[in-house]
């Protein structure tokens, strides 16, 4: 799960990590009354919304007056801002950053994450601050240091001086950003995150550490031992198809083809999209209705499916072990009897009880159109497409 | 005998009372697995399938001789069920359960490694289908009559991808000596690399198709071990080619977060390590003929 910059920071502060003084605005007024609280007479603004490269995009600016806020707060707020990571659509900034500008001498990268080759969460670090770390990472790996953590003690104190040595930063500095490593390393380990990401972490000209931008992940999975994070979800930033998708406990991601997919297993979910394109055609999704699929949960997936408008044919690929291929049929028919589907359907269904499963669908009238073998399918789905268009 | 598991394994079933763990025992006592025991805190002493169930993994081996467990505990409690095994002396671990925080992956992961190389338990998964070998024991979900018996070893990550491959080479007429998920989260109990290494050295194996997807440096990993270290042919799938980047799709390690971690980027460092890789999912039990040919 991810959330936004403002809770991130939030939720740092109370570890003690140092960060600029800021408030959240809902609306110009509001974010006008956050700048009179910070004082001053310069202001960073950030448009609030689940993706990086916001300043890029247009989405952070340094405001020296009031109405500057207010431009920017009416331009942005309830409007979509598309970035390099949000796809074309874009996301909405559903709330404003206000935050008092620092004087920035020098900007770091640090981020503590899950590391899957060493299976250990590792933490990074780069003078290279502001930067696109993969790219620091490629071009000049020296200038990367990484610290694994041992998980049956944690992070000890000697790991987060040897990360703070290595950022170049004046002697009597260095016990701050050490101090703050510790801090957010703290933070990643209680609250059952995936990543952690201060990009820049800077030094002020006073001689200060500050996370000036921060992004937080969480995993879904250990949500209900963290009800404190669950309740900064933001259902604005979710695609409403997968938060439908979500709430039926199927898995699914919305993309830009038009062939529906509905298939059980991730894996084969994927192989399926794949061999839809290598048939000349474009999934409109991918959907994992999980190992054990029965009837109501087939007839649900369906429905979902259609509900995307750019859906004109549908796949459905079930290989059945733990369920049954002739519950699936029994699934789709039983949608079939209550609503017209006016698109084509193609219908592989594999494993236990396949032969009962396409007397089912045979037996039952209904304009379905059967495949054997996943190749067979995918050609069929595509060819039906192309004709129907 | 076949790389973890034969007919002869004794096998425990942590959570057998349980609705799905109950079906699957029976699945797998009913293929002829020999399954000795169950665990359920609390309802030791009983009998479930007419199998004695114990209060403790411990208990049950000591009562049984079980060297095998499969898991079948809800993902809050998985973690410390797996710990339990690996305590208690179990030698290979199976866990089917999906959702298992990774953070207590992290933590299962460091108390098995700590304990001495000889002793330690290896575990598969968690979020498979499980370890077959077929014609002999299955420790898994999957459905055993489509996998036919000869000697391909299987690793995939994926469970229905699984059954595809093996449902494919059954219709060629080419049979697996084990197949073994390892399972779609990003810690998992066991790598490619560490299963190979198993496949590599057994009598019965000839040949290795593996399965990987999107996310994580397993299939490279894998890649540069055959290149460096196997005598035996490999072919390899990797599905995920259309996955769009920093989407997770589907199961929790299916994410493209960093280079090297795209389908595309995958079979090309499949390649250049000499492994043949199927140019489409229906093409794995072609792809795994024509190696076999070759060989």
């Amino acid at each position: 799960m991810n959330i936004h910059e403002y809770q991130a920071k939030k939720l740092l502060a109370n570890y003690g990590v140092p960060i600029p003084r800021g408030g959240v605005a809902h609306s110009a007024t509001e974010a006008i009354y956050q700048s009179n609280e910070l004082g001053g007479n310069q202001w960073i603004v950030k448009a609030q919304l689940h993706s990086g490269a916001r300043g890029k995009a247009g989405g952070v600016k340094l405001c020296k007056s009031h109405n500057e806020i207010s431009e920017f707060c009416d331009q942005l707020l309830g409007n979509n801002l598309v970035t390099n990571q949000t796809g074309p659509q874009g996301k909405m900034v559903s709330s404003i950053y206000v935050e008092e500008a620092s004087d920035i001498t020098k900007e770091l990268y640090f981020s503590i994450i899950l590391d899957r080759a060493s299976q250990k969460v590792t933490l990074i670090a780069s003078t290279e601050g502001g930067m696109d770390i993969e790219k620091v990472a490629e071009e000049t790996p020296e200038k990367i240091t990484k610290i694994v953590i041992d998980p049956a003690v944690g992070m000890q104190p000697f790991q987060s001086r040897q990360l703070a040595f290595t950022l170049d930063l004046p002697n009597e500095v260095v016990g701050a950003a050490s101090r703050a490593v510790m801090k957010c390393y703290r933070a990643f380990r209680d609250t059952d995150a995936n990543l952690l990401e201060i990009n820049p972490l800077v030094l002020t000209s006073d001689n200060r550490i500050l996370a000036i931008d921060a992004k937080m992940t969480f995993d879904s999975n250990a949500l209900y031992r963290r009800p404190e994070i669950f309740e900064f979800r933001d259902k604005t930033q979710e695609d409403p198809r997968e938060t439908n998708a979500a709430e039926h406990d199927l898995s699914y991601i919305g993309l830009d083809g038009n062939i529906g997919c509905i298939i059980n297993g991730a894996g084969l979910a994927m192989a399926t999209m794949d061999m839809i394109q290598h048939a000349g055609g474009e999934p409109a999704n991918f959907l994992d209705i999980g190992g054990g699929a029965s009837s109501e949960r087939v007839a649900t997936s369906i429905e979902l499916v259609l509900s995307d408008k750019n859906v004109e044919a549908i796949l459905i690929n079930i290989f059945a072990g733990i369920n049954r291929c002739d519950w699936v049929a029994q699934g789709i028919v039983d949608l079939l009897n209550k609503r017209e589907v006016d698109i084509p359907l193609v219908v592989r269904l594999s494993g236990t009880n396949v032969e009962k499963g396409q007397k089912i669908l045979r037996d039952s009238g209904k304009k379905v159109i059967t495949a054997d073998t996943l190749a067979d399918a995918a050609y069929k789905v595509v060819d039906a497409w192309k004709s129907n268009k | 005998m076949s790389i973890f598991i034969d007919e002869k394994t004794p096998v425990l079933v942590q959570g057998i009372t349980g609705r799905i763990g109950s079906f699957h025992a029976k699945e797998m006592i009913d293929y002829g697995t020999n399954v000795v025991a169950g665990v359920t805190p609390g309802k030791g002493g009983t009998t479930h399938l007419g199998k004695p169930v114990f209060n403790t993994v411990h208990e049950a081996v000591k009562e049984t001789g079980a060297e095998a467990s499969i898991v079948f505990v809800p993902p809050a409690y998985a973690g410390d069920g797996i710990m339990e095994a690996a305590e208690s002396g179990i030698k290979y671990c199976v866990s089917i359960t999906d959702g298992i925080p990774t953070h207590d992956m992290i933590r299962v992961k460091r108390y098995i490694n700590s304990a001495q190389p000889e002793e330690r338990m290896v575990l598969t998964g968690p979020n498979c289908a499980g370890t077959i070998s077929p014609g002999k024991a299955m420790m898994g979900i999957m459905p055993g009559h489509i996998y036919m018996k000869g000697s391909v070893g299987l690793i995939g990550r994926s469970g229905t991808l699984g059954y595809e491959a093996a449902s494919q080479m059954k219709e060629l007429g080419i049979g697996i000596s084990t197949a073994v998920g390892i399972g779609g989260d990003p810690i998992n109990g066991s790598s490619f690399l560490e299963i190979l290494k198993h496949f590599e050295s057994d009598d019965e194996t000839e040949a290795v198709l593996i399965i990987g997807e999107i996310g994580g440096p397993q299939e490279a990993e894998a890649a540069d071990y055959f290149q460096k270290n196997m005598s035996k042919p490999m072919a390899a799938y990797i599905a995920g080619l259309t996955a769009p980047p920093g989407r997770l799709m589907g199961h929790a390690g299916a994410i493209v977060s960093s280079s090297g971690e795209s389908a595309a980027e995958k079979v090309e460092i499949l390649e250049e390590a000499g492994i043949m890789v199927a140019p489409t999912p229906s093409d794995m039990g072609i792809t795994m003929a024509k190696l076999l040919k070759k060989a």
